[in-house]
């Protein structure tokens, strides 16, 4: 019988455990007071899936008592992957943990060399503004030949396979309403 | 995919041609492993020896661009030897449809070919059904008669002999012929192979031909709808397939709908437009339910604005004309027609071909907007190398992202699970979701546009109601609940739509992708465990509601009787449509609704009960024949989806012919020995003077991914564990090749250069490369990961500066699979 760290995991913490090993036949009670030892950090456990190719592989997430990521590991209860991950999912946590991840908005002004920093209220302002004046000026009620048309062709869309399915249905029913036609994404190409 | 990850080890037979599975999909690939140690073979074909093919039974080599012509081989291999399941193609396929005389097809084009539009096009209307004079297809049930599909399709593929095959592909004759014989081995009842491809089919200017090639030869050999067989598409990114389905493409609307035309003035002219007839009473025409799920679309975008009485708004839906993909959309970048552009989690400077070009395209814009985890090559267009900053006037705005495990939503695998997730952690500094991003922006223009603007309704009126917190963030769960769809009037009014059968036309429902109706769904409606507790139990606008998405009950084998242990998992997560696992699953069965493979049944007729069991099948009619062997008016065919009810052998509605047919890459080494047709007669040629010839370019070469990195880098190039693991962009080559060039030596630098560009990269000098013997000579061909960019923590040059401007005919998908390049060695100085 084979018995995963994550199921054996959750056996140990519950009173079955002694029946359980009775079972095994075998002496886990070593590895069970090591593995208590190696978990004082743990406050709870999140299931996740990996965010890289189109397999689904399922990873839990532990996060200690202040709520912070310790560990990113395979989630063994998954039928897909059985706890498996190959490279870039067993990566995930440097995905969270990373010097180099984005912490605030950064503008680049016309003509500039280099980046500043934005508030989030002062680039959503900018933002709409732009778009609103982008789309008002190439605005198209009706073709040449008088058909309906009440789209504008000067504003692009792409992205978001990257992005949860929600997210893309926010962003599919935000664009149509302004009129986008140009809509694509990673899909496409 | 047709069916799921786990669903390749009940496979007799896998094919894996255009994908390299063990690479891009290592954890799927264990189960190919696992199906290998129970007997099953498997069968690699490919430009290249891969990490998929170290664990093949048997290895082909094709050149890049040659599907057609390979599987065509095999096509004419299956028909010549009788190797097909003459029951399954009479009935669950259109081989028996008679096609009207104008069909016709003579030195690579195909009837009703206009030469003078740009790009060429057929009229397809040549290539129709005849019909009967109650307007239904006429049929020949002995598939003799000369203009049925059956015997079209074997004169059409006779002219694919094993010989021109291998002159074409470069495939070894011996190899070849041991390919097609153990794959149409899957012919035989009992027997089942699975088709597995990826970006190595569709990357092409007949990339969708390329797949029709995969369905034919699937379809002939009866392994469409089983267990173990299907045409499985490995996505390649972890929600390209939730974002597909919820139509961030320039064509499409969520669920598949299509994008109003110009002309299509009121909402019942695209109704009429869109939705199919038919006139055959066993033909289910699932389609002909269009009017309910484009009306509960209209409502979920506009709420209560969306009245009978104005059309549901559908004025304010822009209508499109012509092109307006991926390429097109550079080529108006280019061209300076667009100002703006968002780009959500998306990397097009590194990503899109001929790369040079999009890159320059950037500079034409007013605004830029990405939103991403880390500054990624295209937010910094503007400081590359080579350009002058204070010359580039886009205003650019970065957006700092949430990433996978610090939101909370669903992302949909290859195989249609929509799995959710969970918030573990806050992000980085203030980061915020996609989610939050597009709120806050709609917010704003919300407020913008009250006061005055162009057509302002569309926006002031579009229906928000989220319960957005003060950071921005929408209550994801009420997003959810919205495109599942709930009762906007009546006695259910609040109530979530249990499934897609019961939306409606007059405007009493809302649903934002009709597929998805049924992931999101009321406690009482709910049934089995997904009834018990657990994080799937949630309350939405009060109601205490399931989110299946989240279910996690994993099946357990050895519960299971025998012939039940498919793996189907059907209450682990959801999948779209109602939760089918095996799409087209009706044809797993015979016309009795018996199981062909009783070892392996995905479903099979219940007479006692009158009902199916098994997965949830493809509509709950009966089976196609009465026990005594008459027809059941009562059934319906088993391509519910189909106007026909069975699946094309034939497929009129396709851009370049109703059958495929081989012509070469845009650039290629040889000319086609098929035809007089170089290339795909009807694609879009947009750089004529971009197209590089074997004299000046003699080597091809193709892109592909590696394990370690991820699409265009911007995740894994700046992972410093997977940037150790592979840090330089390389170009694998031959020993041969290596030695022509004078002695090219592993880690070597070396030059490629393109029609489009140049880049150098490290040479990787090995024997999963051999040339191919083609068109009476030998071709060498490369092989570059894409991954790169010069921004992030490793960087190098993209292979995409390489890649040429063009695409399919159908998808307008570009080739990057096949293109032709020269190699030489970097001088030292």
């Amino acid at each position: 019988m084979e018995i995963s760290r994550r199921s054996f995991l959750a056996a140990a913490g519950t009173t079955g455990t002694a029946a359980l090993l009775g079972l095994l036949g075998l002496d886990l009670r070593p590895a069970a007071a090591y593995a208590q030892q190696t978990t004082p950090r743990r406050g709870k456990v999140y299931t996740t899936i990996c965010p890289y190719c189109g397999v689904g592989c399922g990873a839990i997430v532990e996060v200690d008592d202040a709520g912070r990521i310790v560990n990113i590991e395979g989630d063994s209860d998954h039928p897909i992957n059985l706890g498996a991950m190959c490279s870039k999912g067993a990566s995930l946590y440097q995905l969270h943990d990373n010097p180099r991840r984005l912490r605030k908005v950064l503008h680049r002004k016309p003509g500039a060399g280099d980046w500043e920093e934005l508030t989030w209220d002062e680039a959503i302002r900018r933002i709409a503004a732009r778009v609103k004046q982008t789309r008002d000026e190439n605005w198209i009620s009706q073709d040449a030949n008088g058909h309906t048309v009440n789209r504008t062709d000067a504003i692009a869309c792409l992205g978001g396979a990257a992005l949860d399915t929600e997210e893309c249905y926010l962003l599919v029913k935000a664009m149509r309403a302004l009129g986008l036609v140009y809509i694509e994404h990673q899909a496409r190409i | 995919m047709t069916n799921h990850w786990i669903d390749m080890v009940n496979t007799d037979v896998a094919m894996i041609c255009g994908s390299n599975a063990a690479e891009n999909h290592p954890i799927a690939a264990r189960w190919l492993q696992k199906a290998k140690d129970n007997g099953t073979i498997i069968l690699s074909c490919d430009p290249r020896y891969t990490r998929t093919t170290a664990f093949a039974d048997y290895y082909c080599k094709m050149r890049s661009g040659t599907d057609i012509a390979f599987v065509g081989g095999i096509i004419n291999y299956a028909l010549q030897n009788d190797r097909i399941d003459r029951e399954y193609v009479r009935h669950y396929t259109n081989a028996t449809f008679v096609i009207r005389p104008e069909y016709d097809f003579n030195d690579g084009l195909f009837s009703g070919y206009n030469p003078d539009g740009d790009p060429p096009r057929y009229d397809s209307s040549k290539w129709g059904y005849e019909l009967d004079e109650s307007g239904v297809p006429r049929r020949d049930m002995t598939m003799e008669h000369p203009r049925c599909v059956f015997q079209l399709l074997k004169k059409h593929f006779a002219r694919y002999d094993l010989e021109t095959v291998c002159s074409v592909t470069g495939a070894d004759p011996e190899t070849y012929r041991k390919i097609c014989d153990v794959y149409t081995s899957t012919w035989a009842p009992g027997r089942v192979g699975t088709w597995l491809y990826a970006m190595g089919t569709t990357q092409h200017t007949h990339g969708t031909q390329n797949i029709r090639t995969y369905v034919i030869l699937q379809l002939l050999l009866g392994n469409v709808g089983k267990a173990g067989g299907g045409i499985n598409a490995l996505r390649g990114e972890s929600n390209v397939q939730g974002s597909t389905d919820m139509a961030l493409l320039f064509h499409i609307l969520p669920g598949y709908l299509k994008t109003p035309a110009v002309g299509l003035e009121t909402l019942q002219d695209y109704l009429n437009k869109y939705t199919p007839k038919s006139n055959d009473p066993l033909s289910a025409n699932w389609w002909q339910n269009y009017p309910k799920y484009m009306v509960s679309l209209l409502k979920a975008f506009w709420g209560d604005h969306a009245t009978a009485e104005n059309d549901f708004c559908y004025s304010y839906l822009g209508k499109i004309s012509g092109n307006l993909s991926y390429i097109s959309l550079f080529e108006a970048m280019y061209a300076g027609k667009i100002k703006g552009l968002f780009c959500f989690g998306q990397n097009p400077a590194v990503a899109g071909p001929n790369a040079n070009k999009e890159r320059d395209a950037l500079a034409n814009l007013d605004w830029l907007v990405c939103v991403d985890l880390f500054e990624s090559d295209t937010s910094v267009f503007w400081k590359r190398a080579g350009v002058d900053p204070g010359q580039i006037q886009t205003e650019v705005f970065l957006l700092p992202a949430l990433a996978s495990m610090e939101k909370e939503g669903s992302v949909v695998n290859s195989g249609r699970w929509a799995q959710w997730r969970y918030k573990a952690a806050d992000g980085p500094g203030e980061a915020l979701s996609d989610a939050a991003v597009i709120t806050r922006l709609v917010l704003a223009l919300k407020e913008l546009y009250q006061q005055g603007g162009q057509f302002p309704d569309p926006i002031v009126n579009l229906s928000w109601d989220y319960n957005v917190d003060s950071h921005g963030e929408p209550d994801i769960h009420m997003v959810a609940a919205e495109y599942n769809g709930y009762y906007t009037s009546g006695p259910n009014r609040g109530r979530q739509v249990a499934s897609f059968a019961k939306l409606a036309a007059d405007g009493s429902t809302c649903s934002g992708n009709w597929l998805y109706c049924g992931s999101y769904i009321d406690y009482a409606d709910g049934k089995g465990p997904e009834l018990e507790d657990g994080p799937h139990i949630t309350q939405v606008r009060g109601r205490k509601t399931i989110n299946r998405m989240a279910k996690r009950f994993a099946e357990d084998p050895a519960g299971l009787p025998p012939g039940r242990c498919i793996g189907l998992n059907p209450d682990w997560s959801w999948c779209w449509p109602v939760n089918r696992r095996i799409i087209y699953n009706r044809a797993s069965v015979d016309l009795h609704g018996n199981p062909w493979d009783p070892k392996r049944w995905v479903i099979r007729w219940n007479a006692e009960a009158g009902k199916w069991e098994g997965d949830v099948p493809d509509g709950g009619w009966p089976p196609m024949a009465n026990p005594d062997g008459s027809e059941n008016p009562k059934t319906k065919r088993p391509f519910i989806m189909r106007p026909e009810g069975v699946a094309c052998l034939f497929a009129p509605s396709l851009a370049d012919g109703p059958f495929p047919e081989h012509y070469e890459p845009l650039e290629s080494p040889i000319s086609n020995p098929f035809s007089s047709r170089q290339y795909n007669p009807v694609i879009k040629v947009w750089e004529p003077d971009k197209i590089g010839t074997p004299d000046e370019f003699p080597v091809v070469a193709t892109t592909y991914r590696v394990c370690e990195h991820w699409q265009a880098g911007n995740m894994t190039r700046n992972t410093p564990w997977l940037v150790e693991l592979v840090p330089d962009v390389f170009v694998e080559m031959s020993p041969i090749l290596a030695r022509e060039l004078g002695g090219v030596r592993n880690g070597d630098w070396v030059i490629v250069t393109s029609k489009r560009g140049r880049i150098r990269a490290r040479a990787l000098v090995t024997n999963r490369f051999e040339p191919f013997f083609v068109g009476g000579r030998y071709v060498h061909q490369i092989g570059i990961p894409w991954h790169w960019g010069y921004n992030g923590l490793a960087t190098g040059d993209s292979a995409n500066l390489l890649t040429p401007h063009v695409g399919d005919a159908n998808t307008m998908i570009p080739e990057y699979k096949a293109f032709l390049c020269r190699v030489e060695k970097e001088e030292v100085a």
